[in-house]
């Protein structure tokens, strides 16, 4: 039988705020066991939530870049369930009136299509804290820092087909947060975290079958990873006169399988109510203004700028954009200079070596303005490519700006042609041989025959000469 | 609508609290009573009437992002029935 998948995600990101969402203890991540555990986040008897603006702000900026109906008034509401990392025995959440309604995201498929898909809503939360089940004599130590931090919850509608769509999407949210600066994204620290809804249904069939809740996923590979398995064991399951469960299930990457969360097997009973401790929360048109007003370009009209005005390749933009600091630092490099040479150094050279030394490219010993610099020594003949990695592997040790390598080292270009000249008949000279070879052959060969003499005269300058100037007149006098 | 005695177990067991089998009579009495309140409410006409989410007719205020709590980990602790290198200790609770 032929099968069709249908996935939802469920994301948390966590707001990049520097307080919780109730209360002004810090949201600093690494910090000590619950030294930021204040009474709030204890769930004390007695102490109420205060709710942080800059969570509301975050939500409004998100709700904007994707297209959303902005829910000018939210309630808060209690979601009750007991475990030990939840102290108050309830987590404020939103439920009937979430500040962020229906919206959508653009993603590219495999084939290169583009298919939309829903947001059906985004509301704010609470994080719970974490346990930590090893090691305390037979209990379990809990660290409450984390409770308390800002979530913001992003729920797709089941528009998604497959493994690798689902990770289009995720990635796609991803860079729409991380762009907004409303969220780190890190999925290593918790700071991103997917939850995949997974079910499966004979082709061409409406009804939706039952879904499993996938949970434990902390990289875009072990999402596609795990709704690959979970997809194949369902699949297996029905042909094998089975019912699949609705239930949660942990993916574990060391033993790349899903496996049934037992603990909350119980049917999910959370008795929501509107909290009473929190007013509803209503947002002027004002405050939602200032929220608009600091959105940055995102990245589907950069990228679309991109093709548009500076003439890149959409695969190019594509990867250019794909974060708000490469995006950044490509446009300062370019400025005054060859987009599609600045965009080939980026991906190219930079790239290679950040990735080679495990750094970001906000960490970037060579700024852009410095990438900038050597770009335009290249754009005015100064310098050619293959020097130019010489003076950005200067750069990049810090030995000073492109300018004040290019002096230093001596590695201005030569582009008189008297010197060239020179050059070119010293080494045709030196090399009597090969240039009665040269002659001899057939002309389709030559062209590859006169790399040999090019080698030797740029080996000859130190690889200052001008190719452009070294090729013609080699020509010229093999010719 | 009326409770049976293991929707009084049910709900009993969703709050945590320890309810005996002596109870659970009395009080799935006691609840369907206030489900027929319920009932009898509904039969009022609410329809143009907005869902009161709190009663008082006012917006949440918001507060600063900005830090004002401090440590309070060390005399916390001194309260909790068990701690250990800063973390809260409870019964194993396994996933």
């Amino acid at each position: 039988m032929q099968w069709e998948t249908v996935i939802g995600l469920e994301i948390h990101a966590q707001l990049a705020t520097k307080t919780k969402i109730f209360s002004g203890a810090s949201t600093a991540f690494g910090s000590e066991p619950n030294t930021q555990a204040c009474l709030v986040s204890l769930g004390m008897p007695g102490v109420l939530p205060v709710f942080n603006r800059e969570a509301a702000k975050m939500a409004v900026k998100f709700s904007s870049a994707i297209g959303a109906e902005l829910g000018r008034r939210s309630v808060f509401a209690r979601k009750n369930y007991f475990y030990p990392d939840l102290p108050k025995g309830y987590q404020i959440s939103q439920f009937e009136l979430p500040i962020v309604g229906m919206g959508k995201v653009e993603i590219v498929q495999e084939n290169g299509d583009v298919k939309v898909v829903g947001v059906t809503r985004a509301h704010l939360e609470e994080d719970a804290g974490k346990s930590l089940h090893e090691n305390f004599h037979g209990m379990t130590g809990i660290d409450l820092n984390r409770a308390g931090i800002p979530l913001l919850e992003i729920v797709s509608e089941p528009d998604i087909r497959s493994a690798k769509e689902a990770v289009a999407y995720a990635r796609k949210i991803h860079q729409i947060v991380r762009y907004l600066g409303i969220c780190d994204g890190n999925m290593q620290e918790g700071s991103f975290r997917c939850d995949a809804n997974v079910s499966v249904r004979p082709m061409g069939q409406e009804k939706l079958g039952t879904r499993a809740e996938l949970k434990n996923i902390n990289s875009f590979r072990f999402l596609e990873r795990a709704i690959n398995i979970e997809v194949d064991r369902q699949i297996d399951l029905i042909e094998s006169g089975g019912e699949v469960v609705q239930e949660t299930r942990l993916y574990d990457s060391v033993k790349d399988e899903t496996r049934s969360m037992r603990s909350k097997e119980e049917a999910n009973d959370y008795r929501y109510f509107p909290d009473p401790d929190l007013l509803p929360v209503e947002l002027d048109d004002d405050f939602i203004a200032d929220a608009v007003a600091e959105i940055p370009e995102l990245p589907d009209a950069r990228c679309k700028r991109f093709v548009d005005e500076l003439g890149l390749s959409l695969q190019d933009a594509g990867v250019l954009t794909s974060s708000r600091e490469m995006a950044d630092y490509f446009e300062t490099a370019s400025v005054g200079n060859d987009a599609k040479i600045a965009a080939n150094w980026v991906m190219g050279e930079v790239s290679a070596v950040l990735n080679k030394q495990g750094l970001d490219i906000a960490d970037c010993p060579v700024s852009a303005e410095m990438l900038g610099g050597m770009l335009k020594r290249i754009g005015d003949n100064t310098i050619s490519g293959k020097i130019a990695k010489d003076v950005f592997e200067a750069m990049w040790n810090g030995e000073g700006s492109a300018d004040e390598i290019i002096e230093a080292r001596g590695l201005k270009q030569i582009t008189d042609s008297g010197a060239i000249e020179a050059i070119v008949d010293e080494v045709l000279a030196a090399n009597g041989k090969q240039v009665e070879n040269y002659r001899n052959a057939d002309p389709d060969k030559q062209p590859k025959m006169l790399g040999f003499f090019v080698g030797q005269v740029m080996k000859a300058s130190q690889g200052k000469a001008n190719p452009q100037q070294v090729n013609a007149l080699l020509k010229e006098r093999l010719g | 609508m009326s409770l049976d005695q293991s929707d009084i177990k049910k709900i009993a067991h969703l709050a945590r609290l320890a309810v005996d089998e002596t109870e659970t009579a009395e009080l799935s009495d006691a609840l369907t009573r206030i489900l027929g309140l319920v009932d009898t409410m509904e039969q009022v006409d609410t329809s143009g009437v907005e869902p009161m989410a709190h009663p008082l007719h006012m917006a949440q205020r918001m507060r600063e992002d900005v830090v004002t709590e401090t440590n309070l980990r060390d005399k916390v602790q001194q309260i909790a029935p068990a701690a250990e290198n800063g973390l809260y200790l409870v019964p194993k609770v396994i996933e």
